[in-house]
């Protein structure tokens, strides 16, 4: 279940990483961001808050548009990238993170929802729909960008620039606008994985630290940049960590997502699902 | 001394299900000019990344000055005596031309150099006629210049074999004259030189023998005239 | 400047900042002044790994907490001053640095950089499960209430601090203008060319790796002892990564300068400015100024200087 969330943060990162090559070590910050932007809206008016996550999307669309904007005049054109872009988002992922402190303090934050507190049983098997709720987003969201990928010429394009740039500007397309594009997507699918977030958790700002490793981790094992390889290994890591708090406790669980990115490293070039 | 400076045996490298060399065998004598030629993609490229160990082979065995080199990394065989030149051309970006040249000087060459590095880089700038140039930024270069640096930086590897990758493309005819002047003098000083190029008037006037490569196989070896004679090269060029 | 003649210069600065405790009443001094010269060795290791090589390393943090942890857990087992804990805490991290090292630097380059921010975390649970020294709990270190020659035990971190600041300044002047610099420096303009050009660049990294560990390890030893109270949360403080990278980024990454002008500036900022503003505030400001400069200042303030004075259109 908790795969399904760790699939929706995935997703935009394995955009921006495996297609188009930007480190983006800030994706779980915006996915925090989305977070405290449904809490504010959900404590306030008592909006859903997964309504509220995908009502925000074409606000975190734009944001990820200018965020690439600035990073591409500033790194990709100079072509100085690995460093001070990797810095950049070090800065942003900071900026963030305080900016959120700063503004709600360092306590955790929860929304309400009338999904929120019931189950269902299903034979022997109870299912709190707070996680199950986020679980059918998540997968919905990924089928959308899938299909998005493999039915839609800009998806297609977007596939292209990870590809080959050259071939894509001889068919007159502008890698560079395709590329603000993906990048906005992928905040974009940030916004709902945070909302996502604060539904199965309460959140407090720098829960995004937590979940980098196994993100990274994720898209690494997930072939970077496939959709299908990423939900996969989203769901794989999900389970292996229930089953070490279970059995051993939750307080292993990081250590578990480091183990995780070191399999996934050594394994590398092929992932769970060969491309 | 055997005559043979490298002998590659039926080495094969795939990328996921793409068979980009198959079973390829190349000889290479020493003090010889050899010129590698064939259509985009037929593997020039990976061939030489995998003489040059930027690339790992899956299966046959490289052979330089007689030993196998097989299994050694890309730095071993620098220290060695292979040295290359890359088709885009890839300065130190922050060094100056100088120090570009010290890299290889300290490193690859090892004790083939002598005590003054300084000197004996500002020497193979001055050989390719970059002289004035030494203390600036290799930034700032002209697209010449820049091959010129590509190539004095292989040569401060203090090589017994130079590996030069397209290092005329896209120059004019008066600069690739330069260029090939410059190939012959080093080649004159002993060094053998394995030419990448697609401008047939610079590989055919260079090199003693040509080898052709297409879609992953050697389909001639052999003096240029008979090379360019043979029905199967063009039919690698001009397609059936 | 030889190195000859530099290592008298950083031994004369050492001497000063003894005799500075013997001039000096105010302890605020020292204890200001303990954190800006801790920073200095933590920015100048991070800038051997993250500015000499290209390696970003984001759990700076971890490597810290790494070296004040070896502290706590040695001296829980067996009394030993100070002094003698420190080489512990700098080879500790030093093997860690090694290991991750190993792990990952055969991958590309960002993969270190993920790995390390996982690391941090990693270390900081199985801190935090460690019941020898405290758990999340934390642990009390008692300072030993004299020491020879220094009026107060705060007066000898300082002293302490600066010659370990002394030592990573001099190694990393000495690693810049040494081959093994110069190998360093070609790793990170073009991994792939160093190696064509017989540049043994796992075992370069390697030894970057370590190096580094080792000296943010030594920044971390005589922490315990400075706060006197130590735990998971505040050994592991985001702080201490995000000025690791910050100070040298804004200094100048290609220079041994760049990191102690950065700690200096940064450093000495913050000191004054926790006293106004909050730290959230403060921390703030110093992520900002992280964005800002590697957008509008790649070389840092060394490189913006280089540009003033250089005749060279290009620089």
């Amino acid at each position: 279940m908790l795969g399904g969330f760790y699939a929706s943060v995935a997703l935009g990162l394995t955009l921006v990483f495996g297609l188009l090559n930007i480190v983006n070590i800030a994706h779980p910050a915006f996915v925090v961001l989305g977070s405290f932007l449904v809490y504010a809206a959900n404590a306030q008016w008592g909006v859903d808050p997964i309504a509220m996550g995908v009502i925000l999307t074409p606000l975190f669309f734009l944001l990820g548009m200018a965020t690439y904007s600035v990073y591409h005049a500033s790194f990709e054109k100079r072509d100085n990238e690995s460093l001070r872009g990797l810095a950049f988002f070090f800065g942003l992922m900071f900026i963030i993170e305080v900016g959120l402190i700063l503004q709600y303090g360092v306590d955790y934050r929860l929304v309400n929802a009338p999904y929120i507190g019931k189950v269902i049983n299903l034979g022997s098997v109870t299912l709190p729909l707070r996680m199950l709720v986020p679980f059918c987003v998540a997968l919905v969201m990924a089928l959308g960008i899938f299909l998005f990928l493999s039915r839609t010429y800009l998806g297609r394009a977007i596939r292209a620039v990870a590809q080959d740039q050259l071939a894509l500007q001889l068919v007159a397309a502008d890698p560079v606008r395709i590329k603000r594009i993906a990048f906005g997507i992928a905040i974009a699918t940030a916004c709902v994985a945070g909302a996502l977030l604060i539904v199965i958790n309460p959140v407090e700002p720098a829960a995004g630290r937590v979940y980098i490793g196994r993100i990274f981790a994720i898209v690494v094992l997930g072939g970077m940049g496939s959709v299908r390889g990423t939900v996969a290994a989203a769901i794989v890591l999900g389970i292996v960590e229930s089953v070490t708090s279970t059995i051993y406790s939750p307080s292993w669980a990081p250590a578990v997502a480091f183990g995780f990115l070191l399999f996934a490293l050594a394994v590398r070039p092929a992932g769970l699902l060969r491309r | 001394m055997s005559d043979t400076l490298l002998e590659v045996r039926e080495i094969t490298k795939r990328f996921g299900g793409f068979v980009a060399l198959n079973q390829v065998s190349l000889v290479v004598a020493r003090g010889e000019r050899l010129g590698l030629i064939g259509p985009n993609g037929s593997g020039k490229t990976t061939l030489i990344n995998c003489i040059a160990g930027a690339l790992p082979t899956d299966g046959g065995s490289i052979h330089f000055d007689g030993f196998d080199i097989s299994g050694r990394a890309a730095h071993q065989r620098a220290r060695l005596g292979i040295a290359r030149s890359f088709q885009i051309p890839r300065p130190f970006h922050s060094m100056s031309n100088v120090e570009n040249l010290v890299i290889p000087l300290e490193y690859a060459a090892g004790d083939r150099h002598g005590g003054n590095v300084d000197a004996e880089a500002r020497e193979i700038l001055a050989r390719v006629g970059l002289s004035d140039r030494a203390d600036k930024s290799c930034s700032g270069l002209t697209q010449v210049d820049m091959r010129r640096l590509e190539l004095a930086r292989a040569l401060a590897a203090r090589p017994t074999l130079l590996i030069v990758d397209e290092v005329m493309a896209g120059l004019a005819h008066a600069e690739v004259d330069e260029i090939l002047a410059i190939l012959q003098e080093i080649n004159d000083q002993g060094i053998t030189i394995v030419m990448i190029e697609h401008i047939m008037r610079a590989v055919m006037g260079f090199s003693q023998r040509i080898a052709v490569l297409d879609a992953g196989e050697k389909i001639a070896d052999g003096d240029p005239e008979s090379v360019v004679g043979d029905p199967r090269v063009e039919r690698a060029y001009l397609g059936e | 400047m030889s190195h000859r003649t530099f290592f008298f210069v950083v031994l004369g600065l050492v001497l000063v900042s003894l005799g500075l405790t013997k001039a000096i009443e105010n302890e605020y001094y020292f204890f200001a002044g303990y954190v800006i010269l801790q920073y200095i060795v933590l920015a100048t290791a991070w800038n051997i790994l993250g500015g000499f090589t290209g390696y970003v390393n984001f759990g700076s943090a971890g490597f810290f907490a790494a070296g004040a942890y070896t502290t706590v857990a040695v001296v829980k087992w067996v009394d030993l001053p100070l002094l003698a804990l420190i080489p512990l805490s700098g080879i500790v991290c030093g093997l860690i640095g090694l290991a991750t090292g190993y792990l990952t630097l055969r991958l590309r380059g960002v993969y270190f950089a993920i790995a390390t921010l996982a690391l941090a975390i990693v270390l900081e649970t199985i801190i935090a499960n460690w019941e020898h020294v405290g758990g999340a709990a934390g642990a009390f270190v008692i300072r030993p209430k004299e020491v020879m020659f220094f009026d107060s035990y705060v007066e000898f971190l300082f002293w302490t601090m600066s010659l370990l600041a002394a030592i990573a300044v001099f190694a990393a002047r000495y690693i810049q203008h040494s081959r093994f610099g110069r190998g360093l420096a070609a790793i990170r303009d073009d991994e792939g060319v160093a190696e064509s050009m017989g540049v043994p660049t796992l075992k370069l990294k390697l030894m970057s790796t370590t190096i580094s560990g080792a000296l943010m390890g030594l920044a971390g030893a005589p922490f315990v002892y400075y706060v006197t109270y130590i735990d998971p949360p505040s050994a592991f403080n985001l702080e201490y990564a995000v000025n690791a990278v910050a100070m040298p980024m804004i200094g100048g990454p290609t220079s041994w300068l760049g990191p102690v002008i950065g700690a200096v500036l940064l450093g000495g900022a913050q000191q004054i400015a926790t006293v106004t503003i909050s730290s959230e505030l403060n921390l703030l400001i110093v992520g900002i100024m992280l964005v800002v400069f590697v957008i509008v200042a790649p070389d840092g303030i060394v490189g913006l200087v280089r540009r003033l004075f250089s005749k060279d259109p290009r620089a």
